[in-house]
């Protein structure tokens, strides 16, 4: 009951193009999330899919049913936005019900889809009060609660998570995985998070540029990037890139290893080089060193280590984790 | 009450007698004029500044002004044209700043630098034209020419203020309203209007306080016994050779209260709409 397929979609600002041809498709019950750096053009996509910035060119099929004329309120789409955009002036069970009503639902339809919603977010005890009275956790349940509401073909989320703070940020991501779950819907999410698109993804796509750069399963853009942009976009601490001529590989310009695959001795070991600076954050030590073949390198142990900066010590990368990428950025395989 | 801490006494006390001062200096030609409206012709000469006392104490101006003339109506016409003429301004110069600031169409920007063009030109420069407009359309002397006119001078300032404002509704609650299905009517009074209230406000007060005391355009266009403003209405106190000022001094007493309530309505809804809660 909710699939997506996007062909050919072009947006531009006057000459400055937004979206270069975005080809994309998302089957019934998938959770897709767009993945960029800022201004790669994720959120004007996803408004384009909403219909509330029109293609400049391209087909937007929602079950098969070409969108591109269609006013947003009849996509069958809800949307949930970064900044929660409740209405002000009406309660939490006015602002959930106002689609529907828009809509001309029976008012007992609108009652029963109002509360079941409320339950499933443990929103009962707030119906009565307006969003200034809620705080920032509440006010965005609201807002899921309000796409809920509307049964859509398709939910959209526009960085929904990006106003709360960390601890609730776990939290409500915990809480729309289960809606996922539950609901079985198809949803698409963008975020610029990427420990977000990660958790909560069935198929990530990275965008860059307004092109997109990958599409897979957050396993595959993790072990099989594409291009040197998601293999230094998907991953953190970031993967390291290491001028393939000055390790003696003649394919390939560069060569990526991730600071997880990456060995630390003492005594002996590939690549000699000292310590710039440690982070301990318990669970894992990440060490910066600086080493003459390879320059900064970046590497990650798991538990306590007691390496401190100015230690000389050895590298060694794990062979079976080596990434190499052409002169255009593509990955060799 | 932390902050309080943080500012030193003299800081305080030095801030408050300033603005006490400005206060005095703000308030004494209003006080001057309720006072001696309560004093006999004499008592005003002889003693400006003191207070209406048993022998000074006089309602001659008042009777005066409430039997000549026919005063009530011209505070009736006072507050039609100013309240019209506030509803219109506010209703088309919130649509207009609503257009400019929500929709991107071609010649944007000239739009909205020739609708704010009315702020640097004044709109008395075109009187002639004006008349020779209202004389052809048969409007000399009816309110309707008065509230057009003043809509004409409100817009441009309305649009300045309410377009600047109107960007800094969030985007996300319009969208979010258009694809609950509201019109794009309904977005804007129901969703973006109530936001900026605080600014409405502030264009109904810049907007009222020269209609209210306009003198040049009823004169002009409005100067028959039925539609004379209160303005006009007062000057047949101020002759030439001889000045009734008991009837002036208690007119313009008069005509300070409408106004005061007035002013009262939007400053507290100046207040409301900055405490209740927005978007975020």
């Amino acid at each position: 009951m909710g699939s997506l397929s996007l062909r050919n979609i072009r947006k531009a600002f006057g000459a400055h193009e937004v979206l270069k041809g975005i080809d994309l498709d998302v089957t019934d019950g998938e959770f897709v999330i767009f993945v960029g750096p800022s201004g790669c053009g994720k959120s004007t996509l996803l408004r384009v899919i909403a219909g509330l910035e029109d293609a400049t060119t391209g087909s937007i099929r929602i079950d098969g049913q070409e969108v591109a004329t269609v006013p947003p309120a009849k996509r069958g789409i809800a949307m949930v936005f970064q900044s929660y955009a409740l209405y002000p002036h009406l309660t939490v069970k006015d602002n959930m019900g106002l689609g529907l009503k828009q809509a001309g639902a029976p008012r007992e339809d609108i009652e029963r889809r109002v509360t079941k919603a409320s339950s499933m977010l443990s929103l009962e005890p707030y119906l009565a009060r307006r969003p200034a009275e809620l705080s920032g956790g509440q006010r965005q349940r609201v807002a899921i609660g309000r796409a809920i509401v509307r049964e859509p073909k398709l939910f959209l989320f526009d960085e929904p998570l990006s106003n709360l703070d960390a601890a609730l940020r776990v939290q409500t991501r915990l809480e729309i995985a289960k809606l996922h779950r539950e609901l079985k819907a198809t949803m698409i999410y963008v975020t610029h998070d990427q420990v977000e698109a990660m958790t909560l993804a069935d198929k990530i796509v990275v965008l860059s540029a307004g092109a997109i750069e990958q599409v897979g399963s957050p396993m595959e853009l993790y072990n099989r990037p594409a291009n040197l942009f998601v293999a230094g976009f998907i991953g953190s601490p970031q993967m390291n890139f290491i001028e393939a001529a000055r390790l003696g590989d003649g394919g390939a310009r560069t060569i990526g290893i991730r600071p997880e695959h990456i060995a630390l001795s003492r005594e002996s070991g590939e690549w000699q080089g000292k310590v710039i600076h440690v982070e301990h954050l318990g669970a894992d030590t990440i060490v910066y060193m600086e080493t003459e073949k390879t320059g900064l390198l970046t590497v990650r142990l798991f538990g306590e280590h007691p390496i401190a900066a100015d230690d000389v010590v050895h590298a060694t990368p794990d062979r079976a984790f080596l990434h190499r990428f052409d002169a255009d950025g593509r990955a060799m395989r | 009450m932390s902050n309080k801490a943080r500012t030193s006494p003299i800081r305080t006390g030095a801030i408050h007698f300033a603005l006490i001062a400005y206060t005095i200096i703000a308030l004494f030609p209003v006080f001057l004029t309720i006072v001696n409206s309560f004093k006999s012709r004499n008592a005003i000469f002889r003693s400006p500044l003191q207070l209406p006392g048993p022998e000074s104490f006089s309602m001659i101006g008042y009777e005066t002004v409430l039997k000549q003339g026919n005063f009530i109506g011209y505070f009736g016409n006072s507050l039609t044209v100013t309240v019209l003429s506030i509803a219109l301004v506010l209703l088309f110069g919130a649509m207009a700043a609503f257009a400019l600031s929500e929709y991107r169409f071609k010649g944007n920007t000239l739009m909205g630098l020739y609708l704010s063009l009315g702020i640097m030109i004044p709109i008395r420069l075109g009187t002639v034209a004006i008349l020779q407009g209202m004389v052809a359309t048969g409007l000399v002397n009816t309110r309707t020419a008065l509230v057009l006119v003043y809509t004409a001078q409100g817009l441009p300032l309305a649009v300045f203020i309410l377009s600047e404002f109107m960007r800094t509704v969030s985007d996300d609650l319009k969208n979010a309203g258009r694809i609950d299905g509201l019109s794009e009517y309904a977005i804007f009074f129901r969703l973006v209007l109530p936001l900026v209230r605080p600014a409405m406000a502030t264009v109904a007060v810049f907007t009222m306080i020269p209609i209210w005391n306009d003198l040049w355009f009823p004169l002009i266009l409005a100067p028959a016994e039925a539609t004379k403003t209160v303005t006009l209405g007062s000057q047949i106190f101020i002759g030439q050779f001889v000045t009734d000022w008991n009837a002036v001094l208690s007119a313009l007493s008069l005509a300070i209260f409408p106004v005061l309530v007035l002013y009262m309505i939007f400053s507290r809804q100046l207040i409301r709409g900055i405490t209740s809660g927005a978007v975020k």
